[in-house]
């Protein structure tokens, strides 16, 4: 099919990075030796954290299960390689905040032995065993937002699913493991598509390529060549037209709106490495447990790896040969990547690229200088925001009208920062204002809950008294009737005055009560009420 | 060490904006100086002295980094606009004292750079010409020598003695007023007088060109967007030939209006001040529209000769709900 044919759209705003991806696409994907150890996170994706399979001291082969999916939201984690499981134990995690998680160590056993594989004729089965399928086999987005692909390979219900966008749009600045994937293996790429877009019942599928990438977008026209209803498209260069609604937008016209799901607009978007793994799910039988990872930043020689899950970070760079400098990796692009709290930690599923930082190439920024309203931030935004007022709010702790600004309409692409002249690290504002929003919602649902569960006590108490004095009045008009009958005298008195005669039988009720006790141990002596309310107790705000 | 992305960061800084505000003025100054003699540039040193001095002061009175933000350039614009909004032969306390009302006042007592609701250069312009109503009416003849120009600087005079006719000369749309209204005299007669030119004001001309022509470099650097300026200009265009072709008699015409006085210089850089004025782009189309309403009212019916400065003030205080009203729709809300 011919790119040319099809209308493309445009989003607004956008920024245009030096891009930096030469150096890395120099040279093809390479392998990588096994390391000494694996530490495999169980959780690598959005979702439940998987529930670890394994024991330590067990053999397990490569792609073998080490941690079943915790739910249907979840996803599958396998071994890099066979070996034995060493420990399993919490270590740090890929992610800024330095805290650690669960990890399965694994000790090569030099072997790499493969557990039985087989092809999966998707064609015969229900469309949801194929997706349980993909869950098990441990398939996520590999544009980095790691959500779990089987969840999202669902047509809404109610729009019949249109166009498939495959992102090979790849704009951040020194990533281009999607650009080395597609330029070597553009046909299986689109076989993982073509089984894509049959899950889906999708029309079409669009692969939409930043133009910046003319090696990528020919090899995959001369594969696409071979597939009915797959268009490749060389997309502008402007970062983020890889972001999912920036280059749902580009292809289709669609806004998703936040909050919306793109295939209630019959769209759905996968990244190409995602439709790369899912082609090795079903057509080889071979769960996700490796990706191409980007090596690139102060190295002698930045390139494209293909990396098990669980190397360790600074592993993979010295192949690359980490330049004297060095004094951090971070993981994904310079526009919304992360600081690694050590240079150890695990390539995991969302690591895109590893690029070795040092205080040459990403400066710390210069000193911060107050907003001059100068809306080069808003000019910047593709989300359409005003980004200076969101600041101006996020400071102010005016959390309310963050939210009215739309905040969570951000999707921190980091544009805004990038242009602003007073050099504000304005997505660190909105990170602070979301997390402070949702800590007082958590805190509100909270106390919401405690309340729900502190009136349904109080009107249960309400309720038992109540039917209590129902009773005794019911009791009390019993003995009232039978007295009449009897015409006794002592109860007699009671046609005089009722109250005389409650009193009576509550004096009655007592003096039975305190032989009781006397005969009972003194542990069962605590009044009615107090019992009552025991087991509530915990329950008081 | 650990900061967060983004990484990196475009070539950018406030410093970097307020130099490019100053690079465009320099067609105007050199218009300026070019037509009128050295004067302004002694009132452009003045400001810029006294300006860089307030600022460094309060900055340190405030227990803020004074390096950082004198050399933010920032204070230099504001003296720059007062210096060229101020009449280039007023004695040099005046332009002083303007500044330090501007800087001190305008600027720092309302929290510093990017906190002032008033643009702090027409809030000295307008307490000056309240309080100075006649020192700030004496505008340059041609004909005045540099010596004459000093002297009128710097000479120590009683203002009421100063021989003014000899150098002084009246601003086209102040011969206007007057004609108009003292003399009852019609448009086309006033006109005759020759301090008009061929657009606006004799000489002054030149200078609006050096502001129209920055200002368009101004846009095209992307410092300032379009929305203020062409607002503002066509609005001024329309309200003034509104009633130029109703009473051509008594209403001067629109290339007048847009060609003289402040016009340009508000239009370009004053108006566009980005701190005080609205930041969404309908804001800006609306706020531009109103100030250029505004401006010919108080031209044509108010008690100033301009209406730029209080325009700008008028308007400054409408900042916040004019961007609150207008908020443009976020990405997938535009049918909401």
């Amino acid at each position: 099919m011919n790119a040319t044919l099809r209308k493309l759209f445009s989003f607004n705003g956008g920024v245009k990075p030096q891009t930096n991806k030469l150096d890395s696409t120099r040279e093809p994907i390479a392998q990588l030796p096994l390391p000494a150890q694996f530490v495999v996170p169980l959780h690598q994706s959005v979702g439940g954290v998987p529930i670890p399979l394994v024991s330590v001291g067990q053999k397990v082969l490569k792609g073998e299960r080490v941690g079943a999916p915790d739910g249907n939201y979840s996803s599958a984690i396998h071994a890099p390689t066979s070996g034995t499981v060493v420990a399993i134990e919490p270590r740090l995690m890929a992610h800024t905040s330095g805290l650690t998680m669960l990890c399965v160590v694994i000790e090569p056993d030099g072997k790499d032995e493969w557990i039985a594989t087989e092809k999966l004729a998707y064609h015969s089965l229900p469309a949801d065993e194929v997706r349980d399928y993909l869950r098990d086999a441990g398939v996520v987005g590999l544009g980095g937002a790691v959500f779990p692909s089987h969840v999202k390979l669902k047509a809404g219900k109610n729009t019949p699913m249109k166009t498939l966008v495959i992102n090979g749009a790849e704009c951040e600045p020194f990533i281009t493991c999607d650009d080395l994937l597609m330029r070597e293996r553009p046909e299986l790429i689109l076989r993982g598509v073509a089984i894509m877009r049959e899950l889906l019942q999708a029309e079409e599928a669009v692969v939409g390529i930043e133009d910046n990438k003319p090696e990528a977008v020919a090899s995959m026209q001369a594969a696409a060549a071979k597939f009915e209803h797959i268009q490749i498209v060389a997309v502008p260069t402007r970062y983020p037209a890889g972001g999912a609604k920036q280059l749902i937008r580009v292809l289709t016209g669609i806004e998703v709106p936040h909050g919306k799901r793109s295939t209630d607009y019959g769209v759905q978007c996968f990244n190409v490495g995602t439709a790369y793994a899912i082609y090795e799910a079903i057509e080889l039988g071979r769960p996700l447990i490796s990706r191409i990872v980007t090596v690139a930043g102060n190295v002698e020689k930045p390139r494209n790896y293909e990396v098990r899950f669980g190397t360790p970070m600074d592993f993979v760079a010295q192949h690359a040969g980490v330049k004297a400098g060095t004094d951090s990796f971070v993981m994904g692009g310079p526009m919304m990547g992360f600081r690694m709290p050590a240079l150890d930690v695990p390539v995991v599923k969302a690591t895109n690229c590893i690029i070795a930082s040092s205080p040459a190439l990403f400066p710390p920024p210069p000193p911060e200088m107050p907003c001059i309203r100068c809306g080069e931030c808003a000019r910047a935004c593709p989300t359409d925001l005003q980004p200076f007022e969101m600041y101006w709010h996020s400071r102010a702790k005016n959390f309310g009208k963050t939210q009215e600004y739309h905040l969570f309409d951000c999707i921190e692409c980091g544009c805004c920062a990038y242009v602003c002249p007073s050099n504000i690290p304005l997505v660190d504002y909105y990170r602070f204002a979301k997390t402070e929003i949702w800590a007082r919602e958590r805190q509100k649902d909270a106390a919401d809950s405690a309340r729900v569960r502190f009136e349904a006590r109080n009107d249960r108490i309400e309720r038992e008294k109540r039917e209590k004095a129902e009773k005794l009045a019911a009791r009390t008009a019993a003995a009232r009737s039978s007295a009449i009958t009897s015409g006794d005298a002592a109860i007699n008195a009671t046609e005089d005055d009722p109250k005389k005669a409650l009193i009576a039988a509550a004096m009655a009720r007592a003096k039975a009560q305190k032989a009781d006790a006397e005969h009972a141990a003194p542990v069962a002596a605590p009044a009615a009420s107090t019992s009552e309310s025991q087991p509530n107790a915990g329950e008081q705000p | 060490m650990l900061n967060n992305s983004p990484y990196i960061r475009a070539n950018n800084s406030v410093t970097r904006v307020m130099l490019k505000v100053l690079l465009a003025l320099l067609p105007a100054v050199a218009a300026y100086v070019w037509q009128f003699g050295i004067g302004v540039l002694v009132q452009l040193a003045l400001a810029s002295a006294t300006a860089l001095a307030a600022e460094a002061l309060v900055l340190k009175v405030r227990g803020k980094p004074v390096q950082l933000f004198v050399t933010d350039l920032s204070a230099i614009v504001t003296a720059w606009l007062i210096a060229l909004a101020f009449p280039s032969i007023g004695p040099w306390w005046m332009v002083v004292v303007g500044t330090a009302i501007a800087i001190v006042v305008g600027k720092h007592l309302y929290g510093g750079l990017g906190q002032n609701v008033f643009n702090p250069a027409m809030l000295a312009y307008a307490v000056m010409i309240v309080a100075f109503p006649s020192l700030m009416s004496q505008w340059p003849s041609s004909q005045l020598d540099t010596a004459g120009q000093f002297h009128a600087i710097f000479g120590i005079s009683d203002p009421a003695t100063r021989a003014l006719d000899a150098i002084t000369s009246a601003t086209p749309l102040d011969t206007l007023r007057t004609g108009l209204r003292a003399a009852g005299a019609s448009v086309d007669s006033v006109m005759q007088s020759q301090v008009f030119g061929w657009a606006g004001g004799k000489h002054w001309e030149w200078v609006t060109l050096g502001y129209l022509i920055g200002g368009v470099w101004l846009c095209q650097q992307k410092v300032i967007t379009w929305h203020i300026p062409t607002a503002f200009i066509v609005s001024l265009g329309v309200i003034s030939g509104l009633f130029w072709v109703i009473h051509p008699v008594h209403y001067a015409s629109p290339l007048l209006h847009i060609a003289a006085g402040a016009s340009m210089l508000g239009a370009f850089f004053i108006f566009t001040d980005p701190v005080s004025a609205a930041s969404t782009p309908r804001g800006k189309l609306i706020y531009a529209t109103c100030a250029a309403i505004l401006t010919y009212l108080i031209r044509e019916f108010g008690s100033f000769p301009d209406g730029v400065a209080f325009a700008t003030l008028l308007l400054n205080i409408c900042v916040p709900i004019i961007d609150m009203k207008t908020q443009p729709p976020v990405f997938g809300h535009k049918n909401d």
